[in-house]
Formats: C-alpha cells, sequence, structure tokens
C-alpha cells in the first residue's frame, strides 16, 4: 500500500500542529466560534447532536492491521471504544472531546492518516472497489488512480474553495461495486478501441435533495490524461457553478441547468488549451507510485478445498455465510471474505474498538495485511486462502462478525440519523433494526435474494437511500417522524433513483411495510429475476395495492 | 409551558443545560426551568455570558413538560435523544421510544 514519503510526513504533521495551535486560540478566546468553525470543518471536525464528532478518511477504503489497531485505540482512549464506518469509505468517531483531537490527530499521523478534506468545499476522499486488486472480474487496479487524485487535490491552490463539496469514485472492474454514478465524477476504467486501459468518464451523479445519475462526459479517456481532463471539469464547475444557492451549488445541478452537451463542450475546449504535460503525472512517477500497489504474493492453490466443501456439506450456518460473504479472487484457490458489521440489533456499520482490534489480527494471520471497507459498511479481508475460510469463520462468529447477510435484505444501508446527526429530520438505526428483526430469520433472506435497502434520516441522502431498491427516508411532518418509501434504485451498472411508492409511514408501521413489498416482489417475480427485474416489469401497481389497497 | 436553556460545552461538546446560579448541568432534571418569557430573558443572557466565557456554543432555548411524577420531558424526538445522552452500539437496547 502507498507509504508516505518524507515530504507527506510533514505535511501532515505541520497540520496537526497547526490545528494544536487553532484549538488552543480557541480555548484561549483569541479565535471565536465563527472564525473556529471552517477551521476545524477543514480538518473534519463536526459539532454534532451529542459532541463533536471527528471524520477521518480511509483512502479508497484502505487500512493495514497496524492502522486499524490504531483507530481501535483511539476509539478506547478518546471517544466510547466504538467509531462509525460510512457510505464514503471514512470511520466516525461520535463522542471526541475538542481539547483531545489535537492528540488523536497526531495519533492518526503516526500511522499515516488524517482528515484533511473530509468537510468542506473541497475535493473529499477519494472512494473505490473494496475489492481491487482482489476481484476476479477486475481490468486494472483503481487505487493506484485514487492515490494519484488524492495527492493531485490534496491542498490544490485552485480547488480548494469550490462552488461546493466534491466526490470522486473510480471502480477497474467490470461490476460497479463503488455507486461511481452517484459521484460528482464517477471514473470507469475500460478497454479502449485499441485494446489499452482507459476510463469512461461520468459526471454530475449525486444524491441529496436533487438526485442524478452521471452522466457520461467522455466514453474513453487515454489514462494518462486523468490528472488534466479531471481537472478541466473541475475549472469549469469553478467558474459556472453557482454561489449563490447551497442547494444548486453541486456540479450536478450545472450540467443539468447546461445540459450534458453543452458542459462537455466547454470541459473540451478547456482541456484542448491546457498544456497537459504540465498537469498530467510523468510515465516514471505513475510507475513509481503503481509500485506501492503490487499485490500480494498469491501462490496459486487448488481451487477446490476439501474440508472447505465438507464444512458447506455439513454446517448450515457456515454454508448460508459462505454463499454470501466469500467471494471469488482473481488467483485460484483464494477468496475475499466480508466480515459483517450488519448482526441484527446492532447499528449498521458501527464497530467496537475491540472488533477493529479483532479484524486487525485476522488480517494479520490470515489475510496477507489488508483490510478493506466497503462503502455498504462493512469490513473485507480481500485476500483469504480458501483453505483458512473455515477458521477465519470460526473466528469471527466468536465476535458476532459472521452475519452471513452481505449483499441481501439485513445488509442494510444506514446513516447516524437523528440519533447522532444534527441535520436529521427523524431516525434511521432504530429503523434499521427493527427491519432487521422482522428479517432475522436467514432462511426468508435466501428465499428473498440480493436486494439493497438503504436509509437516510434526511433528504441529505448519506444513507443512499435513492439508490436503494427499497430506499427509506425519515421526514418530520409536524413533530412526527414520519418515513417516505421509495422503489426501484440502483447503485449499479444500471444505476437509477427510486420512485416514491405513496404517501409516508409511521416509524411502527415501517418494517410491516417493507414486508409488504417484499412478499408483492416475491409473488410477482419470474424465475431468475432480482427485485429490479421485477419492478421495472410490473411497475408500481401491484406494490401501491398491497400498501395501500385497503385504504 | 416552561422552558430551559441547552447548548453543547465548547471543550468536550457534550449537551449541557443551564441550571440555577449560572453553572450547567448535563441532566436536564437539574436545569433552570423559566415559567415566563420574562424568566427565559434572565436565563439567556445567563447563557449568552457563558458563550463569551467560552464554557458553551450553540446555546438555544427550548419548551419542556413537567410530567405528573415530576420527571422532565423534552417532548421532541431530538431534545429527548439529546437529554439521553446515550450510544447507540453497546448492546440491543434502546431507551427512546419509537
Ligand atoms: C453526521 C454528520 C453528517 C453530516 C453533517 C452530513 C452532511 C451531509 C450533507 C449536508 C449532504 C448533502 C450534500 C449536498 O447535497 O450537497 C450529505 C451528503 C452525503 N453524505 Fe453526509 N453527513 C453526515 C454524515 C454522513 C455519514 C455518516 C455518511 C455515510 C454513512 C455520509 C455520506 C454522505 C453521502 C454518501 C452523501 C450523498 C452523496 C452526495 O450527493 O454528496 N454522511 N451529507
Ligand atoms: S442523511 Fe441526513 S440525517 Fe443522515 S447523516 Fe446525512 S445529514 Fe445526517
Amino acid at each position: 500500500m502507498y507509504r508516505y514519503d518524507e515530504f507527506d510526513h510533514a505535511f501532515v504533521n505541520e497540520r496537526v500542529a497547526e490545528f494544536r495551535d487553532q484549538v488552543a486560540r480557541r480555548l484561549s478566546g483569541e479565535l471565536t466560534e465563527e472564525q473556529f468553525r471552517p477551521l476545524r470543518l477543514r480538518n473534519g471536525l463536526y459539532l454534532q447532536l451529542h459532541a463533536y464528532m471527528l471524520r477521518i478518511a480511509i483512502p479508497y477504503g484502505q487500512l493495514s492491521p497496524r492502522q486499524l489497531r490504531q483507530l481501535a485505540m483511539i476509539g478506547r482512549r478518546w471517544d466510547r471504544g466504538y467509531g462509525h464506518f460510512t457510505t464514503r469509505q471514512n470511520l466516525q468517531f461520535n463522542w471526541i472531546k475538542l481539547v483531545d483531537v489535537p492528540d488523536v490527530l497526531a495519533a492518526l499521523a503516526e500511522v499515516e492518516m488524517h482528515c484533511i478534506q473530509t468537510s468542506g468545499n473541497c475535493v473529499r476522499n477519494v472512494t473505490s472497489d473494496p475489492y481491487a486488486a482482489a476481484a476476479n472480474d477486475e481490468l486494472e487496479d483503481p487505487r493506484v488512480w485514487c492515490e494519484i487524485l488524492r495527492q493531485w487535490s490534496t491542498l490544490h491552490p485552485e480547488f480548494n474553495w469550490l462552488p461546493r463539496k466534491f466526490k470522486i469514485a473510480v471502480s477497474g472492474a467490470a461490476e460497479d461495486r463503488a455507486a461511481t454514478a452517484f459521484h460528482d465524477i464517477g471514473l470507469r476504467l475500460v478497454r479502449g478501441p485499441n485494446g489499452e486501459n482507459g476510463f469512461r468518464v461520468l459526471v454530475g451523479g449525486g444524491m441529496g435533495r436533487t438526485p442524478y445519475v452521471g452522466q457520461v462526459i467522455r466514453e474513453f479517456l487515454p489514462k494518462e490524461h486523468l490528472l488534466s481532463y479531471v481537472d478541466s471539469i473541475l475549472r469549469v464547475y469553478n467558474l459556472h457553478g453557482r454561489r449563490d444557492n447551497i442547494y444548486k451549488a453541486r456540479i450536478k445541478i450545472l450540467v443539468n441547468a447546461m445540459g450534458i452537451d453543452k458542459f462537455r463542450e466547454e470541459v473540451e475546449a478547456d482541456w484542448n488549451a491546457t498544456n497537459k504535460a504540465a498537469i498530467d503525472l510523468p510515465e516514471d512517477e505513475l510507475r513509481r507510485i503503481a509500485s506501492y500497489f503490487a499485490p500480494p504474493e498469491l501462490p496459486e492453490q487448488a481451487p477446490r478445498d476439501e474440508a472447505l466443501a465438507a464444512r458447506r456439506e455439513s454446517d448450515p450456518r457456515f454454508a448460508n455465510w459462505y454463499r454470501n460473504n466469500v467471494l471469488p479472487h482473481r488467483v485460484p484457490g483464494y477468496a475475499s471474505v466480508v466480515v459483517s458489521l450488519k448482526e441484527p440489533g446492532r447499528t449498521p456499520g458501527d464497530a467496537s474498538s475491540d472488533a477493529m482490534d479483532f479484524v486487525a489480527d485476522l488480517a494479520e494471520r490470515f489475510g496477507h495485511n489488508e483490510v478493506r471497507v466497503n462503502y455498504t459498511q462493512n469490513l473485507v479481508l480481500p485476500h483469504a486462502a480458501l483453505a483458512d475460510v473455515p477458521a477465519i469463520y470460526d473466528a469471527l462468529a466468536g465476535a458476532g462478525l459472521a452475519t452471513g447477510n452481505n449483499e441481501l435484505l439485513g445488509d442494510m444501508i444506514c446513516c447516524p440519523g437523528l440519533d447522532y446527526c444534527n441535520l436529521a429530520n427523524a431516525r434511521s438505526i432504530p429503523i434499521a433494526k427493527e427491519i432487521a428483526k422482522k428479517f432475522e430469520d436467514p432462511e426468508r433472506q435466501t428465499e428473498i435474494g440480493k436486494i439493497r435497502v438503504n436509509m437516510s434520516g434526511c433528504i441529505n441522502a448519506c444513507g443512499h437511500h435513492h439508490s436503494g431498491n427499497i430506499g427509506i427516508l425519515g421526514v418530520d411532518k409536524k413533530g412526527t417522524e414520519l418515513y417516505q418509501i421509495t422503489l426501484g434504485g440502483s447503485p449499479k451498472d444500471d444505476a437509477s433513483v427510486g420512485k416514491i411508492i405513496g404517501p409516508g409511514f409511521r416509524a411502527e408501521n415501517v418494517p410491516e411495510a417493507i414486508d409488504t413489498i417484499v412478499d408483492t416482489y416475491v409473488e410477482n417475480r419470474r424465475e431468475g429475476e432480482n427485485f429490479l427485474d421485477t419492478w421495472r416489469r410490473v411497475g408500481p401497481a401491484p406494490f401501491k395495492e398491497a400498501l395501500y389497497g385497503a385504504r | 409551558m416552561p422552558s430551559v436553556v441547552t447548548a453543547n460545552r465548547l471543550n468536550d461538546g457534550i449537551v449541557v443545560y443551564l441550571a440555577p446560579k449560572g453553572a450547567w448541568t448535563e441532566s436536564i432534571a437539574d436545569a433552570a426551568r423559566a415559567e415566563t418569557d420574562d424568566e427565559l430573558k434572565v436565563l439567556e443572557s445567563a447563557a449568552e455570558i457563558a458563550v463569551q466565557d467560552r464554557i458553551v456554543v450553540g446555546v438555544y432555548p427550548m419548551p419542556i413538560e413537567i410530567k405528573e411524577d415530576g420527571t422532565v420531558d423534552p417532548i421532541s424526538v431530538r431534545e429527548r435523544i439529546r437529554a439521553s445522552h446515550r450510544t447507540t452500539l453497546t448492546e440491543d437496547w434502546y431507551d427512546v421510544p419509537l
């Protein structure tokens, strides 16, 4: 994985010292809250409902055991012993004291981590496929490009005060596991006309109050021009993006107001006028960065492990977990293992410090020292030998981390909602818990099959409700929490925004409503159909009838 | 309807309520209660001084109800959650009913 050089270390340490000074000046009264607020936000520090919240970037979702242990230590020493993994591959601590933040940042810097640009109107943490360099459908490792973008965008003088926040995701595989279509810029590595790799570039996707699926601005960009092209997109956005209205400031609004063709014209004109060589990364520098991402040496093994096969025969719980949480690997005899943070009764995406330590140990013992964070709020051991999978399962099961529901209904995405968030209209965590209880039976979940249920506590859509096959949005109706349900969203290649199915539901009725929707799907589906197939074929009528027919 | 004044403590961010004699408390039960607009104004100006003294940030008044058994009801879900200071991780428990 990428290692800081002297320059990186010096830069991050300088920032820690600078923030230590800023906190001291706030506490001594030299800075007012109005003056301090933008400074703390630049370092990922929010003031939330209960306390300060610190958002830590996990670049492209990759962690070493040492980093994960340090996060566990921070949680134990300066928080309440747990953190929340988010849909942007960040980790949020909910109970950090202002006076401790400089020490927390110093502890992060020790393991080459920071909170820079995890808030504010700048390029945020670049997200990626959690199975990078492991998946068997990968064309090229996206992390190299994420790291290049990270270095380019960090404190970029032109792009640090954009009209609004800016989110980029990169995927290098056939299947989009990074929701690229819902980002300000989505980058897909694809094979070009002459067999060389490049990017299909999407622009103007996003969630929030005005959700849009990203549109193709360029079908094929030679990859050596990534930086100059992204530079031109940001320049056009920076010039024309609206700064008068926070709700209309994202690039998606600009792209849709101008139209993709006009927007493309402006970007291409800027790009053609750009001295590309001054911005694009020189070949040897690209090679230097790529060398950090050399995959671990994995000696090929027998593609079938007899003990594993026997365990699948004899142990139905193991078999269920294996079917859902163990994914194919590009090297025969290996797999990627999903460590579930979705045990029924727990807060989706939360991990205790003990769990973090535990997963760090497993990554050392069985996982070639790598852990990944999935945007669906689980952890992943990307490189595990099939022969070790039963031992990994036994260890995880003992720690409550072996819920076999990856990509099933129980694998809900859920934002912190009104339990932590100052902007929330309604709670999301207890609703997720109630839904998880209703669908606790693994056999029922298996029968339903893959389905994405996503929930947000307000229209900002941090919980990706727009892209859920079933989306749940908390609203506040005259002081009562009410939940709007949308159907038909998708975060994948067939990306789409879900449609509101009808009037909202009171909190206590949401699990029943989800049950009704799921039953309607199962009754109507044809052989081989997933939720979206059925929804797109039958339309909203049967769902409306089932939900509201009796009214 | 009586009111109390709430804020977050500057140095650790924790939810607090203005108590009698200008102190700040984490327990809503111990908050100073204003029965009239004038009483609330007195509390708010005390809180303003605490902002200047860098004890708290984000001050605002909020209505409460006193239940029959004498306990304080913060009324809104948001304020019930703030007053509870609780975490949701630890176990399968949840003390602010749906
Ligand atoms: C608790 C503190 C948080 C605050 C104050 C916050 C604030 C916001 C706001 C204001 C937006 C809307 C941006 C816009 O439409 O222009 C947003 C979007 C988003 N946030 Fe959060 N958020 C928080 C936590 C989270 C968490 C916990 C996650 C992940 C679980 C997350 C992930 C996202 C994502 C994925 C989006 C939508 C993508 C986009 O269009 O930007 N945020 N957030
Ligand atoms: S969706 Fe709303 S409630 Fe949920 S974390 Fe984002 S801002 Fe907060």
